[in-house]
């Protein structure tokens, strides 16, 4: 009756928690799909300068309104054929990706940054200035988050930088909602009372000590919001107060292709397709990191 | 009971005395003077800017300011249009009806497949059933509704012929609005084939309008279910005997649905949100549209009013929801 000693420690020691992580994660096929996919719109998205078939601005006078490949009239030079100044639509969609996965990533980081800051603020210092925080959120949620968005936008002014901020505002109140529960939770445990006892300062407390506990549903909510970001920004586009023709933005591309729907399927199809299969991917994603992030769906 | 419903009447007010700050700040943050805003093209003397300015009260202290704005809002008063010169609360309320018809028949839409298809889901979890419910709800989630909206045109109306393109009725008939409700409206007009034209017109934006909710419905209705059903009650009644029919029905729904009725009214933003992009695209003469071209023909006055209208609205209903849902579940009601 000998036991292995390698066998008995590999058995005792817990698993590294990022592999613990990926193998939770890995489980979920649509998620894993939805990683892959996002992993190739990036790629695309990065490398859209050299992939991209065509310049995407370059008007080809020759080929207004040209069909796919497919279709009887088409050519290879123009995969999913010209918009109707004679812009190849393959490349405007790569060169789109770019600027999708950049609003979805920049309004993240935006709304993270202040929303963690207003969420610690409330949960540390309760009183009024809670209060206050808690309350102007209310008022953030009393609107629906698109008019909210084309109310900042109309006081800004239209493009794509000012649409990028007042998706981030809408996008506030959850995250300091989720941020300030999660710090109220942590504030009151043991490890918290003993850093503070052994003189750490009150930024220590909030930045280093308690912060790092609260990551996980905010992980999740970010990946979510950066799936409505992008359906959002797209949707400002489309309304004429996202970014400015004739930036290849998806929702931008919808707008100019709205009158072409009777004519050209193709003009409109493309861009939204782009449009669902990155929003869907990302929202398999966000659901598969919630699986394998929150402790209380876990077996 | 009364004291619930106290304590959330109280939690309102101060929102919405929130949000008048922020219609109040609105037009005063955009760039620019709010004076030449108002007059529009039409170029000022000083003198008239002065009178104006007088007149408009912004020429007060803005605490006085704020209070002439609020005792406006109360008597009913949100300013006149620049474009068109009339109240916006008759505007408003002469487009709303329009809003509301299309979000009821989308909230319907959404109820009517959403629910059956979540519980179905729930009751054949992990079947091929269950799959596609839950692949086909996430996909509605994810979908950017203008773009729906325009394929369904390109199917339907452009391919098929089956439904129009836009609009509410078709040009050949004058309805006089009573109700505002055009459904209804045609109905009382007594004119024939109007009502099949309003309802044919309707189709198409409740399928995209309802898209989301139908989605986020039956996605909630799947896992609601689920959890019930694994509650001791529910084996209890198995092992009872009840049939699994009745199980389904009236053992696990009841319970399974406040989760759901929470969910449904946090639609409401949703629906509005959505009847901005859904009006655009088809054309429908509600706020959504309004709004927006309001919002492009600079007429703030509109957008003022037109702001505080829709979120007194979403405040309202919210309210509304919560007070059902103590209602119907008497833990919420009695927690502190």
């Amino acid at each position: 009756m000998t036991v292995d000693s390698a066998t008995l420690s590999a058995a005792a020691a817990p698993p590294h928690p990022l592999r613990e992580f990926w193998s939770d994660f890995s489980e979920n096929k649509g998620a894993v799909a939805g990683l892959v996919v996002i992993v190739v719109v990036a790629f695309v998205a990065v490398f859209a300068d050299v992939l991209a078939p065509h310049p995407p601005h370059e008007q080809y006078r020759d080929f207004f309104l040209a069909p796919p490949v497919w279709q009887e009239g088409g050519t290879t030079e123009f995969l999913l054929g010209t918009d109707a100044v004679g812009r190849d639509i393959l490349a405007r969609i790569m060169h789109g990706a770019r600027y999708s996965l950049i609003i979805g990533l920049i309004v993240i980081t935006l709304s993270l940054t202040v929303g963690i800051g207003l969420g610690l603020i409330a949960g540390f210092f309760r009183g009024v200035v809670e209060i206050l925080i808690m309350r102007a959120m209310d008022i953030l949620l009393a609107l629906p988050a698109l008019l909210l968005a084309i109310v900042i936008v109309a006081i800004l002014g239209p493009g794509l930088f000012n649409a990028m901020l007042a998706i981030s505002v809408v996008y506030l109140p959850h995250l300091v909602r989720l941020t300030r529960a999660a710090a109220i939770n942590e504030r009151a445990k043991d490890y918290v009372t003993a850093s503070k006892v052994s003189g750490a300062g009150l930024l220590r407390l909030m930045f280093i000590t308690v912060l790092p506990n609260c990551m996980a549903p905010l992980i999740v909510q970010a990946t979510l919001s950066f799936s409505s970001a992008i359906l959002d920004a797209a949707a400002l586009g489309f309304l004429g107060m996202g970014a400015q023709p004739p930036t290849p933005e998806w929702g931008t591309m919808l707008a100019d292709a709205r009158e072409f729907v009777q004519r050209a399927w193709w003009v409109v199809t493309f861009p939204g397709l782009a449009i669902l299969v990155t929003v869907l991917a990302l929202n398999l994603l966000g659901d598969g990191l919630r699986d394998a992030l929150d402790p209380r769906l876990k077996r | 009971m009364l004291q619930f419903l106290l304590r959330r009447v109280s939690l309102v007010i101060p929102t919405f005395f929130g949000v008048t700050l922020l219609t109040f700040a609105l037009i005063r943050l955009i760039p620019g003077d709010p004076i030449e805003l108002l007059a529009g093209e039409r170029s000022l003397t000083p003198e008239r800017h002065a009178e104006m300015k007088a007149r408009l009260g912004l020429d007060k202290p803005m605490l006085v300011q704020y209070g002439i704005y609020i005792v406006d809002v109360f008597q009913g008063d949100l300013g006149k249009s620049i474009v068109t010169r009339e109240p916006v609360l008759s505007e408003f309320s002469t487009l709303f009806p329009a809003t509301i018809e299309l979000s009821i028949c989308a909230l319907i839409l959404a109820l009517a497949v959403g629910l059956p298809a979540g519980i179905l889901a729930a009751v054949r979890r992990g079947s091929v059933f269950d799959h596609s419910v839950m692949g086909l709800s996430l996909t509605g989630y994810s979908m950017p509704i203008f773009w729906w909206g325009l394929l369904l045109i390109l199917l339907f109306s452009v391919d098929l012929g089956w439904t129009p393109v836009s609009g509410r009725i078709s040009a050949l008939f004058w309805i006089e609005p009573v109700t505002g409700f055009m459904l209804i409206d045609t109905l009382l007009a007594d004119e024939p084939g109007a009502f099949t034209s309003a309802v044919r017109h309707l189709i198409l934006p409740s399928i995209v309008l309802g898209t989301i909710p139908l989605a986020v419905i039956a996605r909630m209705t799947r896992s609601s279910m689920l959890e019930v059903l694994g509650e001791d009650y529910v084996r209890t009644a198995r092992a009872k005997g009840v049939s699994p029919l009745q199980v389904v029905a009236v053992h696990a729904l009841r319970n399974a649905l406040i989760p759901v009725i929470t969910v449904i009214g946090l639609q409401v933003g949703v629906l509005l949100s959505g009847a901005i992009l859904t009006e655009t695209i088809f054309a429908w003469p509600g706020i959504g549209k309004w709004l927006i071209e309001s919002i492009a023909r600079r007429d703030y006055p509109s957008v003022q009013g037109g702001v505080l209208l829709v979120a007194t609205v979403v405040i309202t209903v919210n309210l509304i929801v919560d007070l059902l849902y103590g209602f119907i579940n008497p833990r919420i009601r009695h927690a502190r």
